[in-house]
């Protein structure tokens, strides 16, 4: 789960890590009132969880209630990289003396988690590990030992911070492993960590994702979900609990397994052809979870065709081909469809497929087949 | 022979009486695995179709003499439970449960290696574990699988996606290729056991002739895993990995297939088990077709 900047500092704030003063706002009125609250200068700066906000003017210093007023009217509704800006942060602006990065993430190749720091903040931090990796110094934490304050003193030094920014940097550092580990998060990123011309150091961005797994201990991770940013299909197919990742084509694709789905997605693009989607239905494969699965890619008006591809383990052939017609028999569809149905009792269910199928309901026996089958139909439908 | 398991294993099953644990547990037991306990603290003193409950893992080994875990506890309890297991002595854990949070993986993994340095943990999150005609432990449909045939060559299977284990295993059986263990590592951030712990054990195994790697986008764990095959092994290799047209930062369907930052592609790791010397095919069918040529030539050569 990907949070907003405003999410984020919250998040922060719950674990005393110093963030700015802000309110997060939908409307130019609440904006100017949000900035009358937390006193001028301040920052408008819109929520899209996508990088390079401020080059496409999504982050706009105002002294006044006009400039409050120009700039939120200007950035809220606008486009950023394919994000609409819905929600504008109004924090109190920040005197900056020197920008900084800091980070956790799981390192998994060591299986530790990873710390980064860098006193070259405020930019790109793929593009400083390019170009100067030694500006980043890591740390490597096992979870067992956790994070001390000698380490993160020995880490702070090694980056090369401000030495007046030591002891801030180390209390912000372990509030934020503090928050990493907690709030099982899966990234907790801080770019840019300010030092102020006063000697404080002070989170001014937040980046986090959550992992969704944990949501068992912090059933407040619900609220989050609201504000995932998901497409109308990825929408559907999460309120129905499926596997859905959402892509350009029109291929529809039900596979059952990761794996098997990614697999589907990829061998539809190697003959030729434009998957519309990444769609998991699990190993079960019945007539609940295939009905539901049919009405995810019946919404997608790219679709022009769908490829079922089933392998069955425990679950029989037989089983998955009863669901499959059952689940024709609920879901209108109009686009054609082509099953590789291969595994368990594969005899059994192609033969309980064998007198439904026509033009628009095909059986094909490798996956191969099967691909290049729905890719013929879909560019066929395609041009009518 | 085989890797990990065998013929002689005994396996207690933590959540032997919950539903999973009981469906499951009673399949592997039909296909010949040695069930010998399920554990569970309130209902210790009774059994499941014949199969006696302990309080413990640690009651369980000293009354049955099991020397592998099967968890199928809800994803709240499996830190614990793989503590618990460690704990009472058994040599392998295979996790099977779904849904793990990674900072619960990642610590289970490293309090494991350092209190219990001798315990072998396998997944979470993952298929689990079959020596065909031997044993099998977790959710693989034993019946897929060809055991191995004395005097023919034999393949090795290590998989990160279930489905595509199934697939592998189908593909050998339909070209007649006996199987000597196929391990699903499974498809989270922090397996407990990696493809270099399976490609070891494989290279050293003497009835295992040739390896079937299968390897998906997210993290480096195949670049290593080629960096082992191109340095330490004398056994051919056939791959395939999943997700070559996937976008950057979704995760497809598991928790460790993303591709962020640039990192973790399928053509990266494709092209360093290229050079690895592995035969990479581009979907499973024409992986599988590598490995029966492999085989082929392994034959000739008898």
């Amino acid at each position: 789960m990907n949070l907003y900047e405003y999410q984020g500092k919250q998040f922060f704030a719950r674990y005393g890590i110093p963030v700015s003063a802000g309110e997060a706002v939908t409307t130019v009125d609440d904006a100017i009132a949000a900035a009358d609250r937390v006193g001028y200068p301040v920052v408008v700066k819109a929520q899209v969880q996508v990088g390079g906000r401020g080059k496409a003017g999504g982050i706009k210093l105002a002294n006044d209630a006009d400039e409050t007023r120009h700039h939120a009217t200007a950035i809220l509704g606008m486009d950023i990289k394919g994000h609409t800006v819905e929600i504008v942060w109004i924090e109190h602006a920040s005197d900056i003396a020197e920008e900084y990065y800091a980070s956790f993430t799981l390192d998994r190749a060591a299986k530790k988690h990873l710390g980064m720091l860098s006193a070259q903040g405020g930019v790109d931090i793929e593009g400083v590990a390019a170009t100067d990796p030694d500006a980043i110094a890591k740390i490597w934490v096992d979870p067992v030992d956790g994070l001390t304050e000698d380490a993160a003193r020995a880490w702070v030094e090694a980056a090369k911070l401000n030495p007046k920014a030591t002891d801030g940097a180390v209390d912000l550092l372990l509030k934020l492993y503090t928050a990493y580990v907690e709030g099982d998060a899966d990234l907790c990123e801080v770019n840019p960590l300010i030092l102020t011309p006063d000697g404080k150091v002070h989170a001014l961005d937040a980046k986090v994702t959550l992992d969704g797994n944990s949501e068992f201990r912090h059933p407040d991770y619900e609220q989050y979900d609201a504000t995932q940013v998901r497409d109308d299909r990825e929408e559907e197919a999460h309120a129905k609990g499926l596997q859905y990742v959402g892509l350009e084509g029109s291929v529809g694709v039900i596979a059952n397994g990761a794996g098997l789905a990614m697999s589907t997605v990829d061998i539809v693009n190697q003959v030729g052809g434009k998957p519309a989607n990444f769609l998991d239905i699990g190993g079960g494969a019945n007539a609940d979870v295939m009905a539901g699965a049919l009405e995810v890619i019946n919404h997608d008006p790219d679709v022009k065709a769908i490829f079922i591809n089933i392998f069955g383990g425990i679950t029989k052939g037989d089983e998955v081909a009863n669901g499959i017609i059952t689940a024709l028999g609920r879901v209108q569809i109009d686009n054609p469809i082509v099953i590789r149905l291969d595994g368990t009792n594969a005899d059994e269910g192609r033969a309980i497929l064998e007198p439904h199928l026509s033009d628009k309901l095909q059986m094909k026996p490798t996956m191969v087949e099967a691909a290049e089958a729905v890719v013929a139909l879909a560019t066929q439908e395609a041009a009518q | 022979m085989s890797i990990f398991v065998d013929k002689d294993t005994k396996v207690v099953y933590q959540g032997l009486t919950g539903s999973q644990g009981r469906f499951y547990g009673l399949l592997n037991q039909s296909y010949g695995t040695q069930v010998v306990a399920g554990t569970n603290p309130k209902k210790a003193g009774t059994d499941v179709e014949g199969i006696p409950v302990y309080a413990t893992v640690a009651d369980a080994v000293a009354a049955t003499g099991a020397t592998v875990s099967c968890i199928f506890i809800p994803a709240p309890g499996v830190r614990d439970a793989v503590m618990e297991a460690g704990e009472g002595g058994v040599e392998l854990i295979v996790a099977i449960t779904e849904g793990v949070p990674a900072h619960d993986e990642a610590w289970f993994f490293n309090k494991l290696k350092r209190d219990f340095p001798q315990v072998q943990l396998l997944g979470p999150n993952c298929p689990g574990i079959i020596s065909p005609g031997q044993c099998n432990i977790g959710i693989t449909a034993g019946h897929i699988a060809k055991a191995p045939v004395d005097g023919e060559p034999a393949v090795g299977i290590v998989s990160r996606s279930g489905t595509l284990t199934y697939q592998a295993l189908h593909e050998l059986k339909l070209n007649d290729i006996g199987v000597t263990t196929c391990v699903g590592i499974g498809g989270d951030p922090v397996p407990g056991t990696t493809f270099i712990d399976c490609l070891e054990r494989f290279e050293a195994d003497p009835d295992t002739h040739a390896v079937m790697m299968i390897g998906e986008i997210g993290g480096s764990a195949e670049e290593e895993a080629a960096e082992f095959i191109k340095t330490k092994m004398t056994k051919p290799v056939a791959s395939y990995i999943a997700g070559v047209t996937a976008p950057p930062g979704k995760k497809m369907g598991h928790a460790g297939a993303i591709v962020s930052g640039g990192k973790g592609t399928a053509a990266a790791k494709m092209d360093a088990l290229r050079d690895a010397g592995a035969r990479v095919g581009q979907n499973p069918t024409e992986a599988g077709q590598l490995m029966v040529e492999i085989v082929k030539e392994l034959a000739e050569k008898r």
